[in-house]
């Protein structure tokens, strides 16, 4: 465990990670160790994030160690797509019993491996550690180790089990193992001047194959994605890039930095949701190959690309534009994408209502807030009764949203659009960004709604769930504004740190009597943004607001 | 009769099993304004979650403990009590479900101690129901873990009649087994009213997990069977046990209140439905309705259609054992050769499946299997659909997960309307099948000759 809790130290010094920036030296020792309140709905552990990270490696069997619940629940349900093997769809776990626990897992995960090797021969086999042997203490990291020596085959150990953190420590976690074990041990056939990695990208929905063929034209050679289609062999010999890409916001961000500190191949941060952050993307890949000694005329080809491209997509789009105008969206969306996708919308001539910024780190948060002007308006924590009343309003006419919410607007009769990682269409590049304003086109225009909307004709006007629950939301407005004092209250109670239950007013109520300036001080003396930490941007913004706080004293 | 057989590897491949408890969860999600809660690492709750959600395509109620590295070493009691006090201060449920986990367990959590001491500290949670039930994933399978937890609540909520009490005669209980759908549940309960019968479903998914719109947004169960009502359930004239997996649940009713039952080991097809009917028939003193008399003529009419597309079957079926016995017996009446069946867990019903032998293992037994012995007819769950490719043989999804076709929760396989449209389903597939991949060509009944014999020697050329 010794050496797992220093990975974990370690990752969460990662320079590169705002979060962690803002955090004292000992707030970064606890790190993302600090979970989520019991009796809270639960997000994924770092095991699930370590498999989201790496399970897009199609050739590589992914051995779960660890009970059925770990893998028998979750097995082939990522987006993912292969262009070659299916390996990597097949689930393989220890699936170990009471006997594993009380005499220890290792023999098994050992057997395990020389079966996978037997009967499967993939080229690598990576060895997800779960909670419950690391509980028990089986040492998956020598069983891989006597393994990969006796079966002639790199056995990679994950260590990643669920119970140290959630799903983002996961993907973190997952970086490491590659740095540690994979990421140079292998030589390319041959190198290009125009050889680069992506980081960070999974290929959903075959997503990055909307962009791929621009890559083709322009003769740069994809040398190594991490881990969307990537192959074991390219991802071994990836070092020998000569620029990269890191597409997922911070998921991977310890691997670009690494792979520049010990390999000296510079990256950037890019996305290629909307057409215009494509065409940057484009621009930033040309410009770093260039300066690592690719001919210059890298620049001018790619820009006569982008200018054909972006030229057919607005060509497609247009004829979208009047259609969508006054429309607008409620966008949420956990984190990573979120300000890549307002950019789309924003192209679209979408109008956004809000966007959640519940998982966002703070870049992500300014980047929505340059994108949208002082009028973003950031829902966080919505109910999802105040989101059902925010889309009957028509303040939005569809919602964006992962799976989860799903629900709640479809059963509000309102037109919905899934952009989570399990969605069935690809939206990356040009005609990744046509495609999502087709979708939206179609979903939004659908005759359906107007139907399912329709009472049943035997209902009295105004009996429905949907006016009884507008009516009593409205009742409790017009409640709250006859009575400041109640509407204070309401105010003051609105929950601003999820993780360790602080709302509003304790908070200005620590600021204005101990005169707190930081977000440090405001943790000591309440305990806010003492959990995940995500909420720190909204104390910071209690703070700002704290002359005016004093001065209505 | 079967012989069960329990493959010793050590990989398992291509998982068919789930984990207890999330089965244990499902089935507290079939009580009204209840909130299960897995006792664990918040991953196995999400996970849990996940699957439920693409499956039910519905907003599904269940929370987690959220133990971290270190509250498992120190034990869990904080967690447990701050879940408890948090879930019933946001929420308000009538009712919290708590299945414990691997990791739990193994650190031995006395779960039952911590929630009588967290009733002792917190005055308003003093009354709240709250049942646990112990479901360790490093054994059994989600079946199982279904059927603990029905018996807990049995255990927990039901309330023993006073002495010489008199039974309720037109009152009945229903205890369903996890293979049976919320429209199987519908399709039993529209049966059983039809003989002038009150049913009681314990638990009732039909009422929480059937897609219907709800009336109110509420982070717990929407519908499903009251606390009051289960507290009732003692004084039922008699309680109709659905899938050996509920024969503890049963008995644990009937040793707590005296109420009798009756074990349907089987549901879908003639037969069973026929037994059920002449069972309600006689507790009821009401003769079988003119409706299911019809509907019985139906089922028998598409049983001799059926029989030629299903008959002479191949089949290869991979399900949870109440589920494998009922579906798997149907089809062999129908004239299917059930060649491989493999199941997640043991259990009495197996060793009567129509079969040489039942395999405990894994989706890459089911497809080996099935390659090797010709099957030409694929029952599973979702996660068959990657054997079902490579097989080419026709799919028919049944059980949990079923992530990639809608109406999993409507998939109704009981009564003689159920079994009829099951028949329906799967003949309809074979025919399609056999439509796409099975039409005869010139080449279909060719004899192969001798190499060289007789291929190339009437070319063309050579005729000239
Ligand atoms: S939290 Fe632990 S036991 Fe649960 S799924 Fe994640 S790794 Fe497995």
């Amino acid at each position: 465990m010794s050496s797992l809790s220093a990975t974990i130290q370690a990752v969460f010094d990662e320079p590169g990670c705002g979060k962690n920036a803002n955090k004292s030296a000992a707030e970064r020792k606890k790190g993302c160790t600090k979970q989520l309140q019991p009796g809270g709905a639960a997000g994924g552990c770092a095991f699930d994030g370590a498999k989201i990270a790496l399970q897009p490696l199609t050739d590589v069997a992914h051995l779960v160690h660890g009970p059925i619940a770990c893998e028998g629940n979750s097995w082939d349900n990522r987006g993912a797509k292969s262009s070659g093997s299916a390996l990597w769809r097949t689930g393989f776990t220890t699936d170990i019993n009471e006997t594993d626990i009380v005499f220890g897992g290792e023999k098994r995960l050992y057997k395990a491996i020389r079966e996978i090797i037997e009967k499967y021969d993939p080229p690598a086999v990576f060895v997800y550690q779960t909670c419950l042997p690391a509980m028990t203490g089986d040492d998956i990291n020598a069983v891989c180790k006597a393994a990969a020596a006796k079966f002639g085959k790199p056995v990679i150990p994950i260590n990643s089990p669920g119970f140290v953190g959630p799903k983002n420590l996961g993907n973190k976690l997952a970086g490491e193992a590659l740095l540690d074990h994979v990421i140079g041990t292998e030589e390319p056939a041959y190198t290009t001047p125009y050889d680069i990695n992506i980081i960070g990208e999974y290929n959903l929905s075959g997503e990055l194959w909307q962009v791929k063929p621009l890559l083709d034209e322009l003769g740069i050679r994809i040398l190594s994605c991490i881990s969307g289609d990537g192959k074991y062999h390219e991802v071994a010999s990836s070092h020998r890039a000569r620029a990269a890409m890191m597409v997922c916001s911070k998921a991977m961000i310890n691997v670009a930095r690494k792979m520049e500190e010990r390999y000296g191949i510079p990256f950037f941060e890019g996305s290629f949701y909307g057409i215009g952050d494509t065409s940057d993307s484009l621009r930033e890949i040309a410009r770093l190959l260039v300066e690592r000694g690719a001919p210059d005329d890298l620049l001018a080809r790619t820009e006569t690309v982008i200018a054909r491209e972006e030229a057919r997509a607005w060509a497609a789009i247009a004829p979208y534009k009047p259609r969508f105008q006054g429309k607008k969206v409620l966008l949420i969306t956990g984190g990573v994408k979120s300000w890549s996708v307002v950019a789309a919308l924003q192209e679209a001539g979408l109008e956004l209502v809000g966007t959640s910024v519940k998982k966002s780190t703070k870049e992500d948060k300014e980047r929505i807030k340059e994108l949208m002007g002082q009028d973003a308006h950031m829902i966080e924590d919505m109910t999802p009764r105040e989101m059902y009343k925010m889309l009957k309003d028509a303040r939005a006419d569809i919602m964006l949203s992962g799976g989860r919410s799903q629900f709640i607007a479809l059963k509000a009769a309102m037109p919905w659009l899934d952009i989570n990682q399990e969605r069935h269409h690809a939206y990356m590049g040009y005609v990744g960004m046509v495609r999502l304003v087709e979708e939206i086109s179609k979903t939004l225009f659908n005759p359906v709604w107007e139907q399912v909307r329709r009472p049943a004709p035997w209902n009295v006007p105004g009996d429905s769930w949907q006016d009884k629950a507008i009516a009593q939301m409205d009742a409790e407005a017009a409640a709250l504004a006859a009575d400041p004092v109640r509407a204070e209250v309401a105010r003051r109670s609105r929950p601003v740190c999820v993780c360790k239950n602080v709302n509003l007013g304790t908070i200005e109520d620590a600021v204005r009597s101990h005169a707190l300036a930081t977000v440090a001080e405001v943790k000591s003396h309440t305990n806010a943004t003492g959990g995940c930490g995500a909420c720190a941007v909204r104390v910071e913004e209690i703070l700002a607001a704290g002359p005016a706080l004093v001065a209505a004293e | 009769m079967a012989t069960i057989t329990h493959l010793k590897k050590a990989c398992t491949v291509n998982p068919l099993k789930m984990s207890q408890p999330i089965g244990g969860a499902l089935a507290f999600m079939g009580l009204r304004g209840s909130m299960p809660l897995l006792h664990g690492s918040q991953g196995c709750t999400s996970f849990g979650l996940v699957l439920f959600v693409r499956h039910f395509k519905e907003a599904i109620p269940l929370q987690t403990t959220a133990m971290s590295e270190v509250a498992t070493v120190l034990g869990g009691y904080d967690n447990v009590e701050q879940a408890i006090l948090n879930i019933h201060k946001r929420t308000k449920p009538e009712i919290i479900g708590i299945c414990s986990t691997g990791v739990t367990e193994t650190k031995g959590d006395d779960v039952e101690g911590y929630i009588r001491m967290v009733r002792e500290r917190n005055p308003e949670v003093a009354d709240l129901p709250i049942v646990y039930v112990s479901t360790p994933d490093f054994k059994d399978a989600f079946q199982d873990g279904w059927a603990k937890a029905v018996t807990r609540m049995v255990e927990a909520l039901v309330h023993r009649p006073p002495p010489g009490a008199v039974r309720d005669r037109a009152r009945v209980n229903v205890l369903p087994g996890c293979h049976l759908t919320p429209g199987d549940l519908d399709e039993l309960r529209t049966i059983i009213e039809d003989f002038g019968l009150r049913p009681s479903f314990l638990p009732d998914l039909a009422g929480s997990l059937d897609g219907h719109i709800p009336d109110e947004f509420t982070p717990t169960t929407i519908g499903g069977i009251g606390v009051d009502e289960v507290a009732a359930m003692g004084t039922a004239a008699w309680t109709l046990a659905l899938g050996e997996q509920m024969r503890p649940a049963a008995q644990a009713l009937h040793d707590k209140a005296g109420v009798p039952f009756h074990l349907f080991q089987r549901l879908c097809g003639l037969g069973p439905t026929d037994d059920l009917m002449m069972f309600l028939a006689e507790i009821s003193g009401r003769p079988v309705p003119t409706k299911y008399r019809r509907q019985r003529g139906q089922l028998v009419d598409a049983m001799l259609d059926g029989h030629f597309h299903i008959g002479g079957r191949t089949l290869a079926i991979g399900a949870e054992p109440d589920l494998l016995a009922d579906v798997g017996g149907m089809l062999h009446g129908m004239g299917a050769r059930i060649a491989v069946a493999v199941t997640t867990t043991h259990s009495p019903v197996l060793a009567d499946v129509d079969t040489g032998e039942v395999l405990i293992g894994d989706l890459e037994d089911l497809e080996r299997l099935a390659a090797e012995r010709g099957c030409d007819l694929l029952i599973t769950h979702s996660h068959g659909r990657q054997a079902a490719a490579r097989l080419g043989i026709p799919f028919f999804r049944m059980g949990i997960p079923m992530f990639d076709r809608l109406g999993a929760g409507h998939l109704t396989m009981v009564g003689y309307r159920g079994a009829r449209d099951l028949i329906f389903a799967i003949s309809n597939l074979v025919m399609a099948d056999h439509e796409a991949n099975h039409e005869p060509t010139p080449d279909t009944w060719r004899t192969p000759h001798e190499p060289g014999a007789v291929a190339g020697a009437w070319t063309e050329g050579e005729i000239a």
